[in-house]
């Protein structure tokens, strides 16, 4: 179970609303995918109209599935390219790379209940909870805040699933948060994905409940991953200008200009890519240098760190 | 290539393990350079690098089978060896799986794994050769094996292997197999966190060492393995050098002379890799530890030359944390009449294919 990448086939498309749609991928060479956890995500590198897009979504296939993974895609009417394009030109057949399943929102195994508050798209992590709690018998209940012509929508992934509750926007109907999150019990877990708003105002009402912060989780979806903006790197020793794509590390960038870069955990933490840094303004994302060292200026990280104006000068 | 395994290998006792030339020639040297200090020495556990012990996700040697019956041993005069706290079922099968799956790929004429189906509920037949044993069970149905489901197959791998639920940004050491370790203690370990379990290792926590390597792990993904070598040394070929033993091997340590160097003190290094699991997302660490004599080490000239600079510049408080002080002396003055001082490549590579004869007498 060693691996980086993945292909996919797109063995199923099927709108299940106006703006959602299933996509069941399977592996394109016809054999197993790695199982995953409740709550992982994949990304999809998906073709945009000039550069392609990666984007990030929940499986809400049930954890451990190596048949085929399930996800469900909402179309953003701002969409940059990645939803727009799965719903509109993405075909049943067409092959995709991916990544290994990534999971930044894994329920908490020692939790003695689990409350889980959605919103909209935000079940799709939750799906896959229901699914894991099923078969470990973990206790738990779901809330799910959506439009009320979109409460039937989740059926299929529901069907007997016990403790899921849908809340609309009508009188009687709205969840009433600070009355659910009042009294924690002892040894409850809150998780909350769904808007920025709706999670802000999950967290804040279960903080003024009094629920320690160790017992809140939400979903940040892909803020510990490479990319940012574009920019650009001179190399001084070697004398090669590269570009840093939005979705390559700048060391990345400097592999691919075939100038030798020193690197050992590609993660921030282990120092040995740290690069001398002559000109411009680094963006640290590493975990190594010291508050002094990156206040200096004059080291930088290239397998996580970026540029915070255009252009930066290293002595490679 | 097939293994020839070596059964009748002891690690206690009358001590009859050994290695072969090919053992020694792939053991995993841990020393690039003439001094050590700690660093995150981190990388990803690919399937290559400078010994073929990198070659496999999980390497099974000569000294297979009998580390097995060691281990077996240790585990029924002390069954807390093995713990697994309540909340870890499903990592225990995340570890079965990775297991099973990895050795019966990797090794093919020594293990099989036939499944009915990749979900909990389906059939599996696990056949493990060396040890002669054939199985059939449910995955993710603990009553159908004789031991829980990490136990059951931890008995069946060398090295030792923990298990660490990540929670609240840290790790904590849920679960353990632990039969050949460097003189710590599951039984105390078990549900500590991450700082707390590093607490006694000198020096390194004043750098950060284990503040960037905690952040690091959080971020460990599905498919993309990491390992480290780490060393110590022990006195004689003995895989149980834990706290609730040490009366049976830490007298040892007072035995060593300048003439019985070669033979008694053992270089040991641990290939620890660190793989996320994937339905439970903790995250196993199994630690397999290699052991070699300063004779074997010195038939490789390079090795016994730089063993010898690592240890007479090994800062003091490495010494006694590692448990070196009593016996070091007589080990250095054995390595110092077989280094000459020549500058030796940066690199543990052997940098021979073929052995100097045995050099003790």
């Amino acid at each position: 179970m060693i691996g980086q990448t993945l292909r996919l086939k797109v063995a199923a498309l099927t709108d299940i609303a106006p703006s959602l749609r299933h996509v069941r991928l399977v592996a394109a060479d016809g054999g197993k995918l790695p199982p995953a956890a409740a709550g992982a995500h994949i990304q999809l590198v998906l073709a945009g109209p000039g550069r392609s897009f990666r984007n990030a979504y929940s499986l809400v296939s049930r954890p451990g599935a190596r048949d085929a993974w399930d996800i469900i895609v909402r179309r953003v009417p701002t969409s940059r390219g990645g939803s727009a394009y799965i719903h509109e030109a993405l075909q049943a057949g067409d092959t995709l790379e991916a990544s290994w399943p990534g999971n930044l929102f894994a329920p908490v195994r020692t939790a003695r209940r689990h409350l889980m508050i959605a919103g909209g798209i935000g079940i799709t992590p939750f799906l896959s909870y229901l699914a894991d709690f099923a078969m470990s018998g973990g206790e738990h209940a779901l809330h799910v805040c959506c439009r009320e012509e979109e409460k039937d929508v989740f059926a299929p992934w529901l069907a007997g699933r016990s403790g899921v509750a849908f809340h609309w926007d009508a009188d009687g109907h709205r969840l009433d948060s600070p009355a659910l999150l009042a009294a924690p019990p002892a040894g409850t877990h809150l998780y909350v994905c769904g808007q920025a708003a709706m999670n802000d105002e999950g967290i804040a009402a279960a903080a003024a409940a009094g629920w320690p912060a160790s017992h809140v989780h939400c979903e940040h979806f892909g803020a510990a991953l490479v990319g940012g903006a574009a920019f650009r790197a001179f190399l001084a020793k070697s004398g090669i200008e590269v570009q840093v794509g939005e979705d390559e590390s700048l060391l990345d960038a400097i592999e691919r200009a075939g100038v030798a870069a020193p690197c050992l955990c590609r993660g921030g933490a282990c120092g040995v890519c740290a690069a001398p840094l002559l000109e411009g303004e680094a963006e640290h994302r590493d975990h190594f240098l010291s508050p002094a060292e990156r206040n200096a200026g004059r080291l930088i990280m290239p397998c996580v760190s970026r540029a915070k104006g255009g252009r930066l000068v290293l002595d490679l | 290539m097939s293994i020839a395994f070596k059964p009748e290998e002891t690690f206690r006792g009358d001590y009859r393990y050994r290695n072969s030339d090919a053992a020694i020639l792939r053991f995993p040297f841990p020393f690039p350079e003439d001094r050590y200090m700690y660093s995150v020495n981190i990388e990803p556990h690919t399937r290559s690098g400078p010994s073929d012990v990198y070659l496999h996700a999980f390497d099974v040697d000569e000294h297979y089978i009998a580390e097995c019956r060691d281990k077996a041993i240790t585990l029924e005069r002390d069954p807390g060896r093995c713990q697994v706290l309540p909340h870890m079922m499903m990592a225990q099968w995340d570890t079965l799986e990775l297991l099973m799956e990895s050795l019966s790929a990797d090794y093919p004429a020594l293990f099989s794994l036939t499944k009915e189906g990749d979900d909990f509920g389906s059939l599996w037949t696990w056949i493990n050769r060396p040890l002669g044993i054939e199985q059939r069970f449910v995955f993710g149905d603990a009553e159908t094996l004789p031991c829980e489901p990490f136990e059951y197959i931890t008995r069946q791998a060398q090295g030792d292997f923990a298990i660490c639920d990540q929670r609240d940004d840290n790790l904590y050491m849920d679960a353990g197999m632990v039969t050949s370790q460097a003189d710590w203690s599951l039984e105390f370990d078990v549900g500590m966190s991450f700082m707390e379990w590093h607490g006694p290792v000198p020096l390194a926590h004043q750098t950060g060492v284990f503040e960037r390597a905690l952040k690091y792990l959080l971020m460990l993904r599905l498919g993309q393995p990491v390992r480290r070598l780490n060393w110590t040394m022990s006195i004689n070929p003995r895989l149980d050098t834990s706290p609730e033993s040490y009366p049976e091997w830490g007298p040892d340590r007072a035995s060593v002379t300048p003439a019985n160097a070669g033979e008694k003190v053992h270089l040991r290094v641990e290939l620890q890799t660190l793989w996320r699991l994937p339905r439970s997302n903790a995250i196993l660490f199994p630690i397999r530890c290699y052991l070699a004599s300063l004779d074997d080490l010195a038939r490789v000239p390079k090795w016994g030359k730089r063993l010898h600079r690592v240890l007479s510049t090994l800062p003091p408080q490495l010494v006694e944390y590692k448990g070196l002080t009593r016996y070091l002396p007589a080990a250095l003055e054995w390595l110092a009449q077989r280094d000459d001082g020549a500058e030796l490549p940066v690199g543990t590579a052997a940098g021979v294919t073929r052995l100097n004869a045995p050099v003790s007498g």
